[in-house]
């Protein structure tokens, strides 16, 4: 132990004791310990000088965070819907089998644990796994006979074949932000051209709208931010990224980075902020090497540090903080709320970040591509800029495309095209469905397919999910529920209660003991989560099944059974425990011996 | 009071001090809008949402949303009623709720909601949760877990008044459950006493003083006789014990 606790001690050094800072200690202790044990707990909360059940309560909110042992390999498969339709669950079942452990569990030896976790952002390229933190995409049977060998030998990853993780950008249609040559700095040295009020007017006059999924006016927020009475301010990057689907920010944290710096440097200097962060996914930690790397290139460059681009008091600087799986952490509250510290539960807004946010300071939270597009209107200035799109949503749009499409990948897109425009540029056929804007989106149908992509039409974060005829809507939806009862943080009741209910249900649908009354209760619950739910989680969980419902019925309708009602309670498997404690197995046991 | 302060509930002029929440002005003034997770001696906490009423046009918690002049507040509807009605249905299955077994029975405000939005049935599948055996490690409180309705008064009463922290809310999802600060997991190993803030406020029958059960019989408790509606604990604190 004592090793460990100087370990635990240089790692609670390297965060300055900041009880702030527990989510960061608790990744780096569980990357030396494998876990969280009770006594890494204990040891911890003493140091930290907080009660041990504010550390559970951590550890026991973040998937990737554990409070029991798990496998020296821990290997969890992208259970997206897009994962699944690449054959996901056969794979993991094949690897189940070959290390013989179930879903959930560790092996017997401890070397492996098997488990599934949500869309991990590698949709174009899936089936994909974690293992350890690494993500492997492009995964075959071969592949995962390969991986079992070296998992059997000890082999440690970093002897792994390195082409195993090998991420690819695949863009596949650039305008102007994924298109244009990029100059480091070019931007900010206009920004500074500028003045700050200068750059709050142009950021207006360009009509930029947040990236995110909301679309709050940029310069609004900056403005709102820039107004408030305070000693501090923050510029926070949102690339938690967690929307099913999505994966276009992982392109922009993997080959655009200065231009998310540069962006975040812009706002510091329009605002008056001295501190950037940025709340990277957990899924995505292959990136923080890289991406500290670069943020030192610009360090030395004089684009980020002190008197940044040599003016006096411009000290602008940028810190990476990690997500631990959770996705209701991309939610701009829940989000601040985890780089104190906490469990990711949204707060109560008003007031917003803008007036209060991290550390109770005014802070601006946007979106990863929300940030490169500060750049280019500060390369082209915001009237040339509001030219590009509709004009309420000017400019381009990144778009992840995946499922059944011959060409996965990012697409750029000035806003305002049509959906059909899309499906012919990736080479989709025969499409039944396009699942917009992650698992909470719309999902269209066929006869919406001339509908364009904007704000004031179909709204996106960036997620283009396809699904083509052969595809059954019905289990799209039943994934995209588990997805919001295995996310929703469990604060406010209608969420907490509601997905966990209506995932339910549509599981008893698909067993076969669904009928029309199953059909009712899921619209009421919908409509509850959506009135009454605290954050846009559970407002958006039912929109799936709503949609689905009402646009592929059909494949709801047959596997419904023709009776008005069975009940999913199964009353002689309820008698099973009292069987055991008498000790009886003969058929007056058993309802149909009663019978 | 000048007419900018006020607003109205249901077409009823409602009066309220800046810095209100439409609760707060609400229940000041005598209109009952049905609530769980607020007390008026907490900050709002806006979590069991059966406050939710509609302003102006869009859905919102009545115990978090300011109090503002000329706001249209609609909360007795039978549409939001029958919402409440699913909310507390939803809190009743979620968790092991037995009325008749259960010592809170009469003085337990979920009941007692339940029975003034006339909630008949539970209506959804029980999910008979396993949060833990009953602790009855402390010797003066036992903990049921299991009908722990997440409002997190303990945690707030135990942290802001009584100085402790005792307890937490871990988990999340529906696994969201909560714990104590003992490495043992126990509330006896906790500085909890039955004279904390904390041990008063749980509106359910998940923290139970012991030894006091039963001092008043079924039939003769606090909403036994009257409903909820007609009890409410006014915002000025000097009334609490
Ligand atoms: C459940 C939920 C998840 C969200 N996830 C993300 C996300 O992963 N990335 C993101 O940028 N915004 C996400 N948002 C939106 C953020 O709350 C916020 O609006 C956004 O980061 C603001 O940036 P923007 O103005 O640049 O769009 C999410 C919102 C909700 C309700
Ligand atoms: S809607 Fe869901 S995710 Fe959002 S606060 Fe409520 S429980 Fe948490
Ligand atoms: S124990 Fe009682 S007071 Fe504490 S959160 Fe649960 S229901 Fe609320
Ligand atoms: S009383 Fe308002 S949400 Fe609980």
């Amino acid at each position: 132990m004592q090793g460990l606790d100087d370990t635990l001690g240089q790692i609670l050094t390297a965060h300055r004791k900041d009880p702030r800072r527990l989510v960061q200690i608790l990744r780096a202790a569980q990357s030396e310990a494998g876990w969280i044990s009770p006594e890494i707990a204990a040891f911890l909360a003493d140091e930290l000088c907080m009660p041990i059940s504010r550390i559970h309560a951590v550890v026991q909110f973040y998937a990737f965070l554990y409070d029991r042992p798990v496998g020296r390999y821990r290997v969890l498969f992208s259970d997206n819907i897009i994962d699944r339709m690449l054959g996901s669950v056969a794979l993991r079942q094949h690897m189940q089998r070959r290390m013989k452990v179930g879903r959930g569990a560790v092996s017997a030896d401890g070397l492996v644990s098997i488990d599934t976790t949500s869309c991990t952002g590698m949709g174009d390229q899936g089936p994909a796994l974690m293992i350890n933190n690494r993500q492997i995409v492009r995964l075959t049977t071969r592949r995962i006979d390969e991986i079992c060998d070296l998992m059997r030998d000890g082999a440690p990853l970093e002897d792994w074949p390195s082409h195993y993780f090998t991420i690819s950008d695949r863009i596949r249609r650039a305008e102007s932000l994924l298109g244009t040559s990029y100059v480091p700095g070019k931007a900010l040295a206009q920004a500074i051209e500028l003045g700050p009020q200068g750059v709050l007017d142009d950021l207006r006059r360009s009509n930029l709208r947040g990236r995110g999924g909301a679309g709050f006016t940029t310069a609004m927020k900056w403005e709102l931010c820039a107004e408030a009475e305070a000693e501090t301010r923050y510029i926070i990057c949102n690339a938690d990224e967690g929307e099913p689907g999505t994966f276009k920010d992982r392109v922009l944290l993997n080959s655009f980075a200065e231009r998310i710096f540069e962006g975040m440097a812009i706002g510091g200097y329009a605002i008056g902020a001295r501190h950037g962060v940025i709340y990277l996914r957990g899924e995505y930690d292959y990136l923080r090497a890289p991406l500290e790397m670069k943020l030192a290139a610009m360090r030395q460059r004089g684009l980020l540090g002190t008197n940044v681009l040599g003016v006096p008091g411009f000290d602008f600087d940028i810190e990476i903080q990690m997500g631990a799986g959770a996705y209701i952490c991309g939610e701009e509250t829940a989000l601040i709320e985890s780089l104190e510290g906490k469990p990711g539960r949204p707060r109560i807004r008003p007031p917003f970040p803008v007036t209060r946010g991290y550390n109770d300071m005014p802070s601006v939270v946007n979106n990863v591509e929300t940030l490169c597009k500060v750049v280019e209107v500060m390369r082209i200035g915001g009237r040339a800029y509001a030219l590009l799109g509709t004009k309420q949503s000017t400019g381009s749009k990144l778009i992840s495309v995946s499922g059944d499409v011959a060409r996965p990948g990012v697409y750029e897109y000035p806003f305002g095209v049509r959906i059909q425009t899309v499906l012919d540029d990736c080479g989709a056929t025969d499409v039944a469905a396009v699942q917009i804007s992650g698992a909470g989106g719309m999902t269209l149908a066929p006869h919406e397919f001339g509908r364009r992509i904007a704000f004031e039409d179909v709204p996106t974060s960036g997620a283009f999910m396809v699904f083509n005829r052969s595809r059954d809507m019905f289990e799209v939806a039943r994934n995209f529920m588990h997805f919001f009862a295995h996310e929703s943080c469990g604060f406010c009741t209608p969420c907490r209660v509601g997905c966990a209910l209506s995932a339910s249900i549509m599981d008893k649908i698909a067993a076969g003991l669904g009928a029309q009354y199953e059909l009712n209760e899921l619209t009421r619950l919908g409509a509850v989560m959506r009135t009454s739910s605290h954050c846009g989680l559970g407002q958006t969980a039912g929109n799936a099944v709503a949609d689905t419902l009402q646009k592929f019925r059909p494949d709801y309708e047959r596997r419904l059974m023709a009776g008005d009602f069975a009940p999913a309670f199964d009353l002689d498997a309820a008698l099973e425990r009292a069987r055991q404690v008498t000790s009886r197995e003969d058929a007056q046991a058993h309802l149909e011996g009663v019978a | 009071m000048s007419i900018r302060n006020s607003f109205t509930i249901d077409g009823e002029r409602v009066d309220f001090e800046p810095g209100q929440s439409i609760l707060q002005a609400a229940l000041a003034a005598g209109v009952f809008i049905p609530h769980l997770c607020f007390h008026p001696e907490f900050s709002a906490h806006g979590s069991c949402k059966l406050c939710t009423v509609v302003v102006n046009g869009r859905n919102g918690s009545a115990c978090t949303i300011a109090a503002m002049p000329g706001q249209e507040v609609r909360s007795d509807t039978p549409e939001l009623n029958q919402r409440r009605r699913m909310l507390l249905q939803m809190l009743f299955v979620e968790g092991n709720h037995f009325c008749p077994g259960c010592e809170k029975s009469g003085n337990c405000k979920l009941q007692a909601m339940a029975y003034e939005l006339e909630m008949f049935n539970d209506h959804f599948q029980h999910f008979f949760p396993d949060r833990g055996p009953v602790d009855a490690s402390h010797p003066e409180v036992m903990l049921d877990r299991n009908r722990c309705i997440q409002c997190e008064l303990c945690v707030r009463a135990s942290r802001d008044i009584d100085g402790k922290e005792v307890f937490s809310l871990a988990g999340r999802g529906p696994a969201s459950h909560l714990v104590v600060n003992a490495a043992s997991g126990l509330l006896g190993d906790t500085p909890f006493a039955a004279t904390d803030k904390a041990a008063e406020v749980c509106p359910v029958g998940a923290i139970m003083v012991k030894r006091v059960g039963f001092t008043a019989p079924i039939g003769r408790r606090k909403y036994d006789g009257a409903s909820i509606r007609d009890q409410i604990e006014h915002p000025a604190p000097a009334q609490e014990g």
